[in-house]
C-alpha cells in the first residue's frame, strides 16, 4: 500500500510542480542577487542571504529560508491536506477501504508518502540551491561573524562571542544537514495538522487551508507580546532555530525545544487522526 | 450470503435504516428497491463495513460483519454510489492501482494483475481502451470502468449499487447479460437500484426498503404470481359487462377486471355470447404496483407542511397482508390519497396568495 501511495505521488503533476515552484524561488532570488550585487544587510531579509555573497555553498541554507515561511508550508498543508479528503472527494476512499484496505494501513501510507513529499522537496531545494550558489556566488571561506552569518536578528549577542571561527565545506554539509532535518520535522508538524483535518473533511481544500490557518494564527501570537505565555508551545515558535546549526559552537537550546514541540504535535496530532479515520462513517 | 438482524443506522435525530433483516442466499440475484432516500445505500455501505450500524448484527458470508469485514471484503466486488476513479491517469492504470492496493497474494497477486484487468475489461465491454484519461471518459465508459473494478477479482458476491447508471439502452442489456452469466457461474448479484425495469428483468428476488424499513423480501415469481383475476379487451364492453354482471371489478372503458381465475372460461364464455374479445390473459401484478403500494414517495419530494403522500409507515408484519391485496385497488387507494393531498395543497396555496390581496384593500 506504501508504494502505491507513492506511486500515486509521483504520478501527480502537482507534486512536481510544487517541487519545482519551490526549487525555482531562490534560483530566481540568487539571480537578482548575483548580477546586482545587492545583498539584504545582515539581520535584515531572509536569513543568511547577506552572507552568501561570499560563499555560495552557504545558500542552500539561505534558500530554505526563503521558502520556509509560506511557500513550504503551502505545498506540504496542500499535499497532506489532500491525503484522506483529496480520496474521499474523488470517491476512491469508499473503493480503497472495500478493496480492502485497512483504515490504519491507510492512513499510515498516506503518512509516509507525505514525509517522502517533504523530505524530496527540502532536499530537491537545497540541492538545487546548492548548485545555484556555487555557480553564481563566490567560495571563499566561511567566517562566522555578527556581521557575516549571524545575521537572523535573533538572539543576536550569542553570535558576537563566535566571531571569525572559519567554517570547513565538511562542517558547513553537516550543518545544512541538520538544518535540513530540522526544517523536514517541522513540515511534518504542519503535515500532522492538516491530515488530521484531512479526515475530518472531505474537502482536500477546507484541510489545506485549516492548516495554513492554523500556521497564521500560529505565527501572529509567536509575535505578540501578550501571548507570550502560549508562545512557547506554539507550532511556528522554534521555526527559524534552525539558524543556530550556523553558529559556533550550535546553540542547541533552541533547536530540542523545536524538535520537542514538533514531536508533540506530530505524535498528537496523528493519534487524532488516527482515532477519528479509524471510527469515522465513510459517507462520500 | 447476507444475514443482517435488526440493521439500525442513526444519524443524529435522524433514522436511516430501522431494523432492518435482509436474507440474501448464495446464489440469488437480488434487487434491493426502494425511493430516493429510503436508506439503500446505507445498508451496501454498512455490509461492506464503510459505515458502522448503530445497532443489529450483520453476518455476510457467515463472517460477522465490521469485527471480520477484511476476511470477507476480497471474495466481494462493489460498486458503491457510482464509479470513481483518479481522472488523470488511464482507465487500465486506475484498475492496477486499485487491485495493488490492498494485499492479495496466489491467483489474485501482482502475478496475474495484466490478465485479470485485461479480462475484466473484456467483460464490461472496454477491451479496446486506449491509455486516454479518465477524465475524458463519458459516464458509460466509467461505469463500465467502475464494473470492471468490481469485476476485477472473480467474486463471490457482487454488491453493486445502480450499476446501469449512465448507459444507453444497449449497454443496460449487455451489462443485464453478463450479471446472468456470472451469476449462472455461481456468483450471488445484490443490486440496489430504484429502476423497477432493471430488476424485474435482472432479479430473482427482491427486497423493498421504504424510509430505512425494509416493508418486503420475498422471490419475484412469487410476488407476480396471477392474482386469480382476469382482464379482458374487448369493444363491447358494455354488453361484457352485463353479462358478467358480479364478476367485473373494474371497469376503464374497454377493459374489464373480472374476479375469475381461468382466462379461458371467461374467454369461452364471451365468445359464446358472440362478444368480440381484443386482448385477454391472468391478471399479475407488475413491480410497479407492488412498489407503489408499499412504499411512500422518495426524500427528494418535499410536500407542504411536511405531510408526505403515500401510505403511512408498516411494520414488517402488515407486509403480508399487503402483499396479498389487490394490486390494482392498492394502487387505485393510493393515486386517490395522492390526488387528494394534491389538491388540499394547491387549495392552501389559493388561500395564502387570496390574503395579502385581501389585507392591502
Amino acid at each position: 500500500m506504501i508504494a502505491v501511495e507513492l506511486v500515486k505521488l509521483a504520478r501527480r503533476p502537482r507534486s512536481w510542480v510544487s517541487i519545482a515552484l519551490l526549487c525555482g524561488l531562490p534560483v530566481l532570488v540568487a539571480v537578482f542577487v548575483a548580477i546586482t550585487h545587492l545583498a539584504p544587510p545582515p539581520g535584515q531579509g531572509p536569513v543568511l542571504l547577506s552572507a552568501v555573497l561570499s560563499n555560495g555553498s552557504l545558500y542552500p541554507a539561505a534558500a530554505l529560508a526563503i521558502v520556509l515561511p509560506i511557500f513550504l508550508p503551502v505545498a506540504v498543508a496542500v499535499v497532506a491536506g489532500d491525503t484522506i479528503a483529496g480520496e474521499a472527494g474523488s470517491g476512491m476512499l469508499r473503493y480503497l477501504l472495500a478493496r480492502p484496505v485497512g483504515r490504519t494501513r491507510l492512513l499510515v501510507a498516506k503518512l509516509i508518502s507525505v514525509i517522502v513529499y517533504t523530505l524530496t522537496a527540502v532536499v530537491a531545494v537545497a540541492g538545487t540551491s546548492y548548485v545555484t550558489g556555487r555557480l553564481l556566488f563566490g567560495t571563499q571561506p566561511v567566517a562566522v561573524t555578527s556581521g557575516g552569518v549571524a545575521g537572523p536578528g535573533l538572539a543576536g549577542g550569542a553570535a558576537t562571542s563566535l566571531s571569525g571561527t572559519t567554517l570547513t565545506p565538511a562542517d558547513i554539509l553537516v550543518r545544512t544537514a541538520g538544518a535540513i532535518a530540522f526544517i523536514a520535522v517541522s513540515m511534518l508538524g504542519v503535515a500532522a495538522i492538516a491530515l488530521f483535518l484531512s479526515t475530518i473533511t472531505d474537502s482536500s481544500l477546507g484541510a489545506a487551508l485549516g492548516a495554513l490557518a492554523a500556521l497564521v494564527t500560529s505565527q501572529v501570537l509567536v509575535t505578540l507580546n501578550a501571548a507570550g505565555s502560549v508562545s512557547p508551545y506554539l507550532p511556528t515558535r522554534y521555526w527559524l532555530a534552525w539558524v543556530d546549526f550556523f553558529r559556533e559552537p550550535v546553540l542547541w537550546r533552541n533547536i530540542d525545544r523545536g524538535f520537542a514541540v514538533q514531536g508533540v504535535y506530530v505524535v498528537v496530532l496523528l493519534g487524532a487522526a488516527w482515532a477519528n479515520f479509524a471510527t469515522k462513517d465513510i459517507t462520500s | 450470503m447476507i444475514v443482517t438482524r435488526g440493521l439500525t443506522k442513526r444519524y443524529g435525530r435522524v433514522l436511516a435504516v430501522d431494523h432492518v433483516d435482509l436474507d440474501v442466499r448464495e446464489g440469488d440475484r437480488y434487487g434491493f428497491l426502494g425511493p430516493n432516500g429510503s436508506g439503500k445505500t446505507t445498508v451496501v455501505r454498512m455490509l461492506l463495513g464503510l459505515v458502522y450500524a448503530t445497532s443489529g448484527d450483520i453476518e455476510v458470508m457467515g463472517k460477522p460483519v465490521p469485527s471480520r469485514v477484511a476476511e470477507v471484503l476480497p471474495q466481494i466486488g462493489a460498486l458503491v454510489e457510482g464509479p470513481s476513479c483518479y481522472g488523470h491517469l488511464s482507465g487500465r492504470a486506475n484498475l492496477a492501482l486499485i487491485d495493488a492496493s490492498g494485499q492479495a497474494r496466489g491467483p489474485l497477486g501482482r502475478r496475474t494483475r495484466r490478465k485479470r484487468i485485461a479480462e475484466a475489461l473484456e467483460q464490461v465491454g472496454l477491451a479496446g481502451v486506449d491509455s486516454r484519461p479518465v477524465k475524458k471518459y463519458s459516464l458509460g465508459m466509467r461505469q463500465r470502468l467502475g464494473l470492471a473494478a468490481a469485476l476485477m477479482r472473480a467474486p463471490r458476491l457482487l454488491v453493486l449499487d445502480e450499476p446501469t447508471n449512465g448507459l444507453d439502452p444497449q449497454g443496460i442489456r449487455e451489462i443485464r447479460d453478463l450479471l446472468t452469466e456470472l451469476n449462472r457461474a455461481g456468483t450471488t448479484v445484490f443490486l440496489s437500484s430504484h429502476q423497477l425495469g432493471e430488476v424485474e428483468l435482472l432479479c430473482t428476488r427482491v427486497g423493498i426498503v421504504d424510509r430505512g424499513r425494509l416493508v418486503l423480501q420475498q422471490d419475484l415469481d412469487e410476488l407476480r404470481a396471477p392474482t386469480g383475476r382476469v382482464v379482458v379487451h374487448t369493444p363491447d364492453a358494455d354488453r361484457a359487462a352485463a353479462l358478467l354482471d358480479g364478476l367485473v371489478e373494474q371497469r376503464d372503458r374497454d377493459r374489464l377486471v373480472v374476479a375469475e381465475a381461468d382466462p379461458a372460461a371467461v374467454n369461452a364464455r364471451l365468445v359464446t355470447a358472440g362478444l368480440r374479445v381484443s386482448e385477454i390473459g391472468p391478471e399479475r401484478r407488475s413491480l410497479e404496483d407492488l412498489m407503489l403500494s408499499v412504499t411512500g414517495s422518495g426524500s427528494d419530494r418535499i410536500d407542504a407542511a411536511g405531510r408526505r403522500p403515500g401510505p403511512g409507515r408498516s411494520g414488517p408484519g402488515e407486509v403480508a397482508e399487503r402483499a396479498g391485496e389487490p394490486a390494482a385497488n392498492a394502487a387505485g387507494q393510493r393515486a386517490d390519497g395522492e390526488a387528494a393531498d394534491r389538491a388540499s395543497t394547491a387549495g392552501e396555496g389559493a388561500d395564502d396568495t387570496g390574503e395579502p390581496g385581501g389585507d392591502s384593500q
